[in-house]
């Protein structure tokens, strides 16, 4: 099924995201083996003229991939009405082999390209490019998963047949069923619901601490690890309260636990404010607790705790944000899990 | 922080102004492509909505006979069969057929309405048939029955032009005269709509369907709908993909196009970087130039293609998408535009755009000062 619109422009995409990092690749290499700030050789002027080039081709790629994650979940979304058996995006995604592993690597360069995009902006606060290793090193790194992603993307989209029957939600996510899936829908929903509140919790303060202490030159130090640890807790608990308890509230049936569902019209189009929260506050929250530490780089000693508070206070805002979403859905649903 | 994009933005916009013809036939062609692509889209999801919203009212399940793997009329006696299946609510048999008109060239659908039939002799008909043969409320019409024999037919309706998608050639005649007509003898039907109550059973029902009445074939509302929206998503993406022709040429102008910045231009990023500006600030300056380009284009674009496409009912594209049909409908689509649809437009022209036009720049933008203005002067 490659010939339907939003999948062509996913391949479109895809396509550029990967030959922009392939090209910065060995661009990336000769940065981290030759840089040398001190030198002015040829090649370093070279280096020091293409990075500004590869900084801005990056963005742009990387900031595709963040398009490209909601567009693949929407085509995922709108192919289920074309597959016998579909009925929402987990249809679709589990009609082939490659859906799901696709859409787990689209979310991880979403946040590997957030924080490449963090390290980007604060190496280009400092006068000596004090970062510039650093992040070709993880760029390099990225690059294989793009890659990945791509092939995985066409596979799944060149495998969509409508004769393939799949099994959808029902099936995926009941509680009786076997693999992660089930086993996360199984989860009973009271300590679910207290891992996802008390998860919340902890990262909604160490944002706020940092916004707070940073915002006033403060020194933020250890608290980045600490931040970036429970930005991903968070994420993992929310992802899986999603699943356990807060989609059978939304649906008002206790059997049905389908993450994707939410995206119907039919239930107020709810999960894209709730996910594009989810996901972009933890963004931001990963870009603060990568960006505090480097305070005590001294040409970052200013730049680092300023955009460490700024993220960190859009985490605060956009998760905040989140979690009041997903406590008016519960406390609206006509549904009671707890007698 | 914010301030300096903004005068990054003033100061692009001033440059653009005054290179006003340059950029104007940018502007042109990248606003042609959009919307041509965004018709496309916009047509091809409007149509499958208008499929979707028709079937909503079609019968759960059709049941046709298969004789020697094709289509035959039904007899009588099959309905009692199938009304003795749990689950079906209501089971009632229809007549209706084509028949090609030698004087129009068009193929007419003829069809028995279930309730309120037309008396014997008269015919309700669609506008299409009505415009292609010149017929009013009160004139006669007679085509040859299956004899060969003329039927003559007095017209006594047109249909609601509300309805033309569907109606277009459409006759409404009594039974009688469509026995006679098409040559249906008495006792047999075209094909049996089924309602079956609870809609989680209509696969059950077809199989049982299947086991009572070994020769027939149910066919399922739902399996008509992915059907409809498979095919209109497919042309969409032909279309889209004659277009990705035109996209991949776009991509070959724009490069040439930044990469071939004029002596002016050249001028202009060495003047900018002897007061200071940095290689970043005119990439920065260049990509702004990019989005201000892109983004009036694509608006320009999207907005001309809405109104091709709900006003003026696509008249560039109905031949590829609507089907090859003789009448075609006069109708217009209900206005709607996907949020998401609008995102794969943009992921197709303006990433893209930007992408080819970035390298080119950050060429002129890294040149030093003194040589780029030396080699403007020679």
């Amino acid at each position: 099924m490659l010939l339907h619109p939003p999948v062509l422009a996913l391949l479109v995409v895809s396509s550029l995201v990967t030959a922009g990092l392939a090209l910065g690749v060995p661009f990336a290499l000769r940065v981290v083996r030759h840089w040398d700030l001190a030198s002015g050789s040829e090649r370093q002027v070279r280096l020091e003229r293409g990075t500004s080039l590869v900084s801005a081709v990056l963005g742009l790629v990387l900031a595709a991939q963040a398009l490209s994650l909601g567009l693949f979940v929407f085509a995922a979304e709108s192919l289920s009405s074309q597959i016998t058996g579909a009925m929402c995006a987990t249809g679709t995604l589990n009609a082939t082999p490659f859906g799901f592993p696709a859409l787990g690597l689209k979310v991880a360069l979403f946040f590997g390209a957030a924080v490449w995009l963090a390290l980007d902006r604060l190496d280009r606060d400092g006068d000596d490019y004090p970062l510039v290793r650093g992040k070709y090193a993880l760029l390099v790194g990225l690059a294989p998963l793009a890659a990945a992603e791509a092939l995985l993307q066409f596979l799944h989209f060149a495998g969509l047949s409508p004769e393939v029957i799949t099994s959808c939600c029902g099936s995926l996510f009941s509680v009786e069923g076997a693999g992660v899936a089930a086993e996360v829908a199984g989860l009973p929903p009271g300590p679910a619901m207290a891992a996802f509140y008390l998860s919340g919790a902890l990262v909604l303060a160490l944002a706020a601490r940092t916004w707070w202490t940073a915002g006033r030159g403060g020194a933020v130090l250890g608290a980045g690890a600490a931040l970036g640890a429970a930005a991903v807790t968070a994420f993992a608990a929310a992802l899986a309260g999603v699943v356990s308890f807060l989609s059978v509230y939304v649906y008002e049936s206790p059997h049905h636990h389908c993450p994707f569902c939410l995206l119907k019209g039919g239930y107020d189009y709810l999960g894209y404010p709730l996910y594009s929260a989810l996901f972009a506050g933890t963004a931001c929250a990963l870009a603060a607790a990568v960006s505090g530490p480097f305070a005590r780089v001294r040409s970052l000693a200013l730049a680092a705790p300023r955009r460490a508070a700024r993220c960190a206070g859009w985490a605060s805002v956009l998760l905040g944000a989140f979690y009041l979403l997903s406590t008016w859905a519960v406390l609206r649903s006509h549904l009671g899990l707890f007698p | 922080m914010l301030a300096r994009q903004r005068y990054l933005l003033d100061y692009t916009l001033a440059a653009l102004l005054r290179r006003k013809g340059r950029h104007l036939s940018l502007l042109l062609v990248y606003g042609a492509l959009v919307f041509a692509l965004a018709s496309v889209l916009l047509f091809g999801s409007a149509l499958r909505r208008e499929a979707r919203a028709l079937l909503q009212d079609a019968p759960e399940l059709t049941v046709q006979r298969l004789v020697a793997g094709r289509h035959d009329p039904i007899p009588a006696a099959y309905l009692a069969e199938v009304r003795k299946i749990r689950g079906v609510a209501a089971a009632e048999p229809r007549l209706w057929g084509y028949y090609y008109d030698p004087a129009s060239g068009a193929n007419y659908t003829v069809l028995v309405p279930a309730t309120d039939p037309p008396p014997a002799g008269s015919a309700r008909v669609g506008r299409g048939v009505a415009r292609s043969r010149g017929l009013a409320v009160g004139d006669v019409v007679a085509f040859r029955d299956a004899r060969a024999e003329p039927l003559p037919l007095r017209v006594t309706h047109l249909l609601d032009p509300a309805s033309e998608l569907l109606t277009a050639d459409l006759f409404l005649v009594a039974e009688g005269d469509f026995r006679r007509w098409l040559g249906v003898p008495e006792g047999l039907y075209t094909d049996l709509a089924l309602r079956v109550r609870n809609g989680r059973e209509v696969r059950t029902v077809a199989d049982k369907v299947t086991r009572a009445l070994p020769d027939t074939r149910p066919v399922l509302r739902e399996e008509v709908a992915r059907t409809y929206d498979a095919v209109f998503a497919w042309r969409e993406g032909v279309g889209l993909l004659l277009l990705c022709a035109a996209l991949f040429a776009f991509a070959i102008f724009a490069w040439d196009r930044a990469s071939g910045l004029s002596a002016e231009e050249r001028r202009e990023i060495g003047v900018l970087k002897a007061v200071g500006w940095d290689t970043g600030d005119v990439l920065r300056m260049k990509l702004w130039e990019g989005a201000v380009v892109s983004l009036t284009a694509f608006l320009l674009g999207y907005v001309l293609a809405y109104a091709h496409v709900f006003w003026a009912g696509a008249p560039l594209l109905a031949p590829l998408l609507k089907g090859w049909a003789t009448l075609y409908p006069e109708f217009r689509l209900v206005p709607h535009v996907e949020p998401a649809g609008v995102l794969a437009l943009f992921a197709l022209t303006v990433v893209p755009y930007t992408a080819v036009t970035l390298v080119p720049t950050w060429r002129a933008a890294v040149a030093d000062p003194d040589a780029v203005m030396r080699g403007a002067q020679e």
